[in-house]
């Protein structure tokens, strides 16, 4: 039983990064139709911005960033990381949203190898230690714990998801949102800033992958420069699996695919649990391609 | 480019191809053979990306099937090389039905990730199954032999790979000036306008992504029996970017530019021993470049056949139905 709950509180852990990162591909997916492989390197570039600037705040580890430092570390962070996104949108990918699909495939592989060994030659090649002692306290109930990190983490992607939910249904931005992702040549008729929307996707997109990474490094303690390759296909499969271009849809598939992980691995092991995550990719993009809450969507766009 | 300059210049790098074992020593040798692999490697990914427009992630999985297979026959079994040979194609070609079937009648984008999947669950099996030997892989492969003379110095190794990129290479530009290759730039063009006219989309795509995996997998096999050792390491993701990056770079579709774009791909990090760390940096954006100033490529596919069509023009013999 124990170890069913916290598989539980594990599992929801895993999916909440998963979630926040998969809203990023989901987005940015609704509304130009590009999958950006660069997306999960985004969330390492945040996790390593988060190491520099706590780094700075606390002195190397020396000294403890109280809770208003973390807080400012992790808004700060989510800031630089969504105008690098934006950048790359304006540098990488505007020149091409009209040239043929392959074309933009490749250049977001392009830009992922770029930010992977840019982030190398920056910070190393080796794992680093995040500067951040968090507090291994919490709550235990029959043999299960719950850390106060585990339900700040959980906190805080609620609190952004439940954020942006509220920003794209009711904001103007959020509906010029929608309605590109509907069409882009008559919103663009409609005097929309078609070109604008599309940067502020790929900066929202951008900062909460860059939340998830700065929690991320805060939770297991450790980085590397390749962390965020395993966990964009995670990402990808959770969008999928939630049905790509649905927000609420990208939620559920995270936290979904953290728990079926996480069980996975108790079953199986844990040099399995990338097998798991995948194959569930491929049964689902075989048996059900529009996921579990997606809409009914043509086959070719 | 007039047709007699590209076929004497086609005729010139064969020669030159040739002579080269009795010139260099055994260390540019093996680059060379190195850079052989990837034409033969670079054909097959240009067959699904450069034809077909299908972008595979995971080219290096069947890659790994062919040098598994050679491995895991050849050592435990104690198979003859040429008899894996065609156990390693059909099972390529399975895995290739296995992953295509479903996901080609999606969105081209899911075959991409997908692809990138299947290589990564590839990788993993190999890590953990006792039969591939774990992370360490398998070794003690041996030599091949034909009609009594074993296959055993670089030059041997040179001269077979040699061959068998010549064939893939001839292959590949027959398969797309045929009936098949044209129903694939159909579908990668106008996939709409393609099945209107007939074209069984599914089916040709499956073919495109099948015939790949069956080159790749032969390489595999290849490479098996030259390294004598193989282990998960080199079948990783960015082997597959690594073979990509030659069919990018070279011109998507172009068989002369995938074959330059490989050799440029394995000579240009030896030629920049000293900008090693940015190796993958440059890559990067080198692809990201292509894409935005010369999507055709170095050599690209449109000029090759021009060259081509003036040729068959010249020789007045048929004319060229399209």
């Amino acid at each position: 039983m124990n170890t069913l709950v916290q598989t539980l509180i594990d599992g929801l852990v895993i999916g909440a990064f998963y979630s926040l990162i998969a809203l990023g591909y989901t987005m940015v997916f609704g509304i130009i139709k590009l999958l950006n492989f660069a997306h999960g390197d985004l969330y390492m570039l945040g996790a390593f911005i988060g190491y520099s600037l706590l780094s700075l705040v606390t002195g190397n580890g020396e000294g403890a960033a109280g809770l208003l430092g973390i807080a400012v570390v992790l808004l700060l962070t989510m800031t630089v990381v969504g105008v690098i996104g934006m950048g790359i949108e304006r540098i990488a990918y505007r020149p091409l949203l009209l040239a043929p699909r392959l074309s933009i495939l490749i250049t977001a592989i392009g830009v992922s190898l770029i930010l992977e060994n840019g982030s190398m030659a920056i910070w190393g090649a080796q794992y680093q230690v995040y500067p951040l002692q968090l507090p291994q306290t919490g709550w235990s109930f029959g043999g299960a714990q719950l850390t106060y990190t585990q339900v700040a983490i959980i906190a805080i992607s609620v609190l952004l998801m439940a954020g942006l939910q509220l920003f794209v249904r009711h904001s103007i931005y959020g509906k010029a949102m929608r309605a590109i992702a509907l069409d882009q040549t008559a919103s663009s008729l409609m005097g929309i800033d078609v070109h604008r929307v599309i940067a502020l996707t790929f900066f929202i997109g951008a900062a909460l992958a860059a939340g998830a990474g700065v929690m991320a490094g805060a939770y297991y303690g450790t980085i590397n420069f390749m962390m965020g390759f395993i966990i964009g296909l995670k990402a990808f499969t959770a969008a999928v699996l939630g049905g790509i271009g649905n927000l609420p849809g990208a939620m559920v598939g995270g936290l979904l695919l953290g728990l079926i992980e996480t069980a996975g691995t108790l079953v199986l092991g844990g040099s399995w649990k990338d097998v798991v995550a995948f194959s569930i990719l491929i049964v689902i993009l075989v048996c059900k391609p529009t996921g579990i809450l997606g809409e009914k969507v043509t086959e070719r766009m | 480019m007039g047709p007699k300059t590209t076929k004497l210049l086609r005729l010139l790098l064969l020669a030159a191809a040739i002579l080269l074992p009795f010139v260099s020593n055994n260390y540019w040798l093996d680059v060379a053979t190195l850079a052989l692999f990837y034409v033969v490697l670079g054909q097959g990914l240009n067959i699904v990306v450069g034809f077909a427009g299908l972008l595979d992630l995971g080219y290096a999985a069947f890659f790994a099937v062919g040098a598994y297979t050679t491995g895991i026959l050849m050592t435990v079994y104690g198979w003859s090389f040429w008899l894996t040979l065609p156990v390693a194609a059909l099972l390529a070609a399975g895995f290739g039905v296995v992953i295509g079937a479903p996901t080609l009648r999606l969105r081209s984008d899911y075959l991409a990730i997908v692809t990138l999947g299947f290589g990564e669950i590839i990788r993993i099996l190999a890590i953990n199954l006792s039969i591939t030997g774990s992370a360490s892989g398998i070794y003690g492969i041996p030599r091949p032999a034909i009609g009594g003379y074993p296959f055993s110095s670089q030059k041997d190794f040179y001269f077979l790979m040699l061959i068998i990129a010549c064939l893939v290479i001839a292959a590949v530009s027959r398969l797309g000036r045929s009936r098949i290759g044209r129903a694939w730039a159909y579908i990668r063009e106008d996939e709409d306008a393609a099945e209107a006219m007939g074209i069984d989309r599914v089916r040709m795509k499956l073919l495109a992504y099948s015939i790949g995996a069956i080159i790749g997998s032969l390489a595999g096999c290849v490479f098996a029996v030259k390294m004598s050792a193989i282990a998960p390491l080199s079948f990783s993701f960015m082997q597959s970017i690594m073979i990509l990056l030659a069919v990018v770079l070279g011109g998507l579709g172009s068989i002369s530019g995938v074959a330059l774009g490989a050799v440029l791909v394995i000579a240009l990090p030896e030629m920049l021993r000293s900008a090693e760390e940015w190796r993958y940096l440059i890559f990067g954006a080198a692809l990201i470049l292509m894409m935005i100033y010369r999507p055709q490529g170095l050599w690209p596919a449109g000029q090759e056949q021009a060259a081509d069509e003036r040729e068959a023009a010249g020789d007045g013999a048929k004319s060229v139905p399209m």
